[in-house]
């Protein structure tokens, strides 16, 4: 061994081989695990619904590309974050929205809510949900005018003359003209409302790749869809514990919300048992807002508030450490 | 059924390319080095001068402390330096230099095998000193200080450490395999010495030929029993090693004598048996050669003492790409920048790897995805520590209980975002250790 070869040696501290997960390959994933949703908004609502999702792809990757070049900052968006931004806020819009507030919806996700705040990893709250309450606070006609599957839709243009439909949550608000939708339309998607959050079936598919690859854990989904429905349950009907727990469930956005929306790394807590009342919270408020609040649905405000909330569960709830529980005991 | 802990990861073992080789023995070198600190405690002080002929099996170094253990010269010949050499840890250690005359005369004293059953408790204990014997798992803690434990300590049982967690090692399963009446035999001597009548063997689920073998020998044995563990890193940390096989956790900041337990590794029993039979000093340990620069990975016995060029020019060299040499395993071991190095008591392995397979990954903030929280095998919090060890705030560090960390490398192997928590935590605990020292002084 020469000495000019020993002065190549790399030094660095242990340890020396790393793990092959990346951001962009969990990005990928969650990616790929939308995909059967997204096949089902175009089914129930045709390429309109594509058209939707691109733009707010486009819209979220170039804001953060564009940000990235202004700030002279390395460029982040291959880690991919920014399309799931972007195809998560698509989902939670209704099909009519004309494209130009779609488009200005994934401005806001990335650069006000994320790009403010530090980047990826830096957000306090879900950039896609922060989004969607700021469209629906800016435009609340628009947000709000769903229609039925298998309308007449144009592809690009305004579609504010189109029939609109009842969501199948109109019931619970008891609106005059909604009619329940049944547990076979709800679980397969057959109902007026967002996109991406109408087909029960294809979001749990893809629910179960998440898990399946260990990308996400069960604690939120399970504590956040189960809360929903008890609270349905107790309060959603004429008196206590007459509510219709599983209409609850399949109803809105939980489902989509619970696997995809408030499973999201940054903005929930890291140990299981502050993931347990970080969905518990959530799934309160969804309940709250939904049974007895203004708004149709409440997942949105029930996911942002519990964001807020997370780094003080992180603070609250600590894992045991190793030598300090009951099993530790001296001899 | 298989034990393990909760926490931990799979790297993937890589051990296929050397579990299958017999060990070797590797034929010392002409300059052998013998750096005067190989364990845990107070250094070792030169007691031969340049000029003096040396015994294989002399003592060269000692100490009067008692967490300490004496240097051995694995060869015999003429001391011809004693200076400042570097040490596979990075730092200069006075070193005794030795060129060997090949004749390996062998010290008076160590003899061909003694009948140690006559032999005290005390007796059997000083062997063990006077051979230096330390944690030869890469730790290096003097044995027989493990062996003997406070009055008020009550040990009621020996693990035997085969787990061998770390990606690439096969050192130890090679011993199990080849001389298995060896390893038994000394583990009853450290159950006499203890006087503990539970001993288990505890090898990972990934060698069941080693779990085999010594199996078959146990009749000959009825204190000891075989534990099968589950494949997972770092099942062979002491601690998380107890936790398996007793159920007992170690109590932060204790030792594994608090719950009653003593851990050796595999390798130190055989030195162990050595000692006590043949007052023999721990003159050579197995060493794992591998990785995919190395061009034919091996298990070796080597002297201690012996280069590390030397021992990788025995399996065949560094191939033209290699990046990086690291002694002990990829998760936990020293990354080297200068082979002339020797081999010491606490090296397991030497390996050597490629551009590709060490090459750094992308950095990015951290996301939160809580990898490093479920998976520490102490339950404690890296993301968390490593944000407080950047800015430096040693009091929220000491909160986020950082000197529980046992520095496995868990954190920063799994890390998608590529941060490196480990290293963070492990210069805020070297800042924290200082300032208690310094406070220490003052007093």
């Amino acid at each position: 061994m020469s000495m000019e070869n020993n002065n190549k040696l790399l030094v660095s501290y242990a340890p020396h081989l790393r793990g092959e997960d990346s951001i962009a390959k969990t990005m990928g994933n969650v990616v790929f695990a939308l995909i059967p949703a997204l096949v089902g908004a175009v089914y129930f609502f045709g390429f309109r619904a594509l058209i939707l999702t691109l733009v707010t792809v486009l819209s979220c990757v170039l804001s953060e590309y564009i940000w990235d070049r202004l700030t002279k900052k390395e460029n982040t968006i291959t880690d991919l974050s920014a399309v799931v931004t972007g195809v998560l806020l698509s989902f939670c819009l209704p099909v009519t929205l004309p494209l130009y507030m779609a488009a200005i919806g994934g401005v806001f996700a990335i650069i006000i809510v994320k790009m403010f705040f530090g980047g990826v990893g830096q957000n306090i709250v879900n950039p896609a949900l922060a989004a969607r309450a700021f469209l629906l606070a800016s435009w609340p006609v628009d947000m709000t005018r769903f229609v039925a599957p298998f309308s007449r839709l144009s592809l690009f243009g305004a579609n504010a003359d189109v029939v609109s439909g009842a969501t199948p949550l109109a019931v619970v608000k008891g609106a005059e003209d909604a009619v329940a939708a049944s547990y076979t339309d709800l679980f397969f998607g057959n109902v007026a409302g967002c996109i991406g959050e109408v087909s029960a079936l294809l979001l749990l598919i893809g629910g179960a790749y998440l898990l399946i690859r260990r990308i996400i854990t069960p604690v939120i989904p399970l504590v956040y869809i189960a809360t929903v429905g008890l609270f349905g349950w107790m309060f959603g009907g004429e008196g206590l514990f007459a509510g219709d727990f599983i209409y609850h469930i399949l109803s809105g956005g939980v489902i989509l919300a619970g696997f995809f929306m408030a499973t999201d790394y940054v903005t929930s807590p890291m140990t299981a048992w502050g993931a347990a009342v970080y969905a518990f919270g959530a799934g309160l408020i969804t309940g709250v807002i939904r049974i007895f609040g203004g708004y149709p649905e409440g997942a949105t405000y029930g996911i942002l508030v519990m964001n807020i909330v997370t780094p003080l569960i992180d603070k609250a709830i600590k894992p045991r450490v190793f030598g300090k529980g009951r099993k530790a005991v001296a001899k | 059924m298989a034990v393990s802990f909760r926490g931990g990861i799979h790297p993937g073992d890589r051990k296929a390319d050397t579990k299958d080789k017999p060990i070797v023995w590797l034929s010392p070198s002409r300059l052998m080095v013998y750096p005067m600190s190989q364990h845990i405690g107070a250094p070792c002080k030169p007691i031969v001068s340049v000029g003096d002929h040396v015994n294989m099996g002399q003592k060269i170094g000692e100490s009067d402390a008692f967490v300490s253990a004496p240097i051995h010269s694995s060869v015999s010949g003429t001391v011809v330096e004693i200076r400042p050499h570097r040490h596979p840890n990075g730092s200069m250690c006075e070193a005794v230099i030795i060129e060997n005359d090949y004749a390996d005369t062998l010290e008076e004293g160590i003899r061909a095998y003694d009948d140690y059953d006559k032999l005290s408790r005390e007796e059997k204990l000083a062997r063990v000193r006077e051979a230096g014997i330390v944690g030869l798992g890469g730790a290096g803690f003097p044995t027989h200080i493990k062996l003997s434990p406070p009055p008020d300590k009550k040990v009621d049982c020996v693990i035997i450490n085969g787990a061998e967690c770390e990606p690439y090692l096969t050192s130890d399963h090679r011993v199990m395999l080849e001389m298995p009446e060896t390893v038994l035999d000394g583990l009853d001597i450290i159950m006499d010495i203890l006087g503990v009548d539970k001993g288990y063997v505890a090898i990972e689920e990934n060698k069941p030929d080693a779990i085999e073998r010594i199996k078959a020998c146990l009749s000959d044995h009825p204190r000891a029993t075989v534990v099968a563990l589950k494949t997972k890193y770092p099942q062979g940390s002491e601690k998380q090693l107890i936790e398996a096989v007793t159920g007992r956790q170690v109590p932060s900041g204790g030792l594994p004598a608090d719950v009653g337990v003593v851990v050796n590794n595999i390798d130190t029993c055989t030195a162990v048996y050595n000692a006590v039979t043949h007052c023999q000093p721990v003159m050579s340990r197995v060493v794992t050669v591998s990785g995919g620069a190395v061009n034919s990975p091996q298990n070796f016995r080597v002297r201690v003492g012996t280069p590390f060029a030397e021992v990788i020019e025995h399996a065949g060299g560094l191939k033209e790409n290699a990046a990086k040499v690291v002694m002990g395993g990829p998760m936990m071991g020293i990354a080297q920048f200068d082979l002339s190095v020797p081999v010491t008591k606490g090296t397991s392995a030497i390996l050597a790897f490629t551009q590709k397979e060490v090459a750094p990954k992308p950095y990015s903030p951290c996301i939160r995805c809580g990898e490093c929280v479920r998976k520490c095998p102490m339950h404690l919090m890296p993301l968390y520590l490593n944000a407080y060890a950047q800015k430096g705030n040693l009091e929220m560090c000491l909160k986020y209980n950082i000197m529980d960390c046992i520095e496995c490398g868990v954190c920063s192997y799994l890390c998608q975002c590529s941060n490196h928590p480990v290293q963070s935590i492990k210069i805020a605990k070297a800042k924290i250790n200082a300032e208690r020292r310094k406070q220490k002084g003052g007093q």
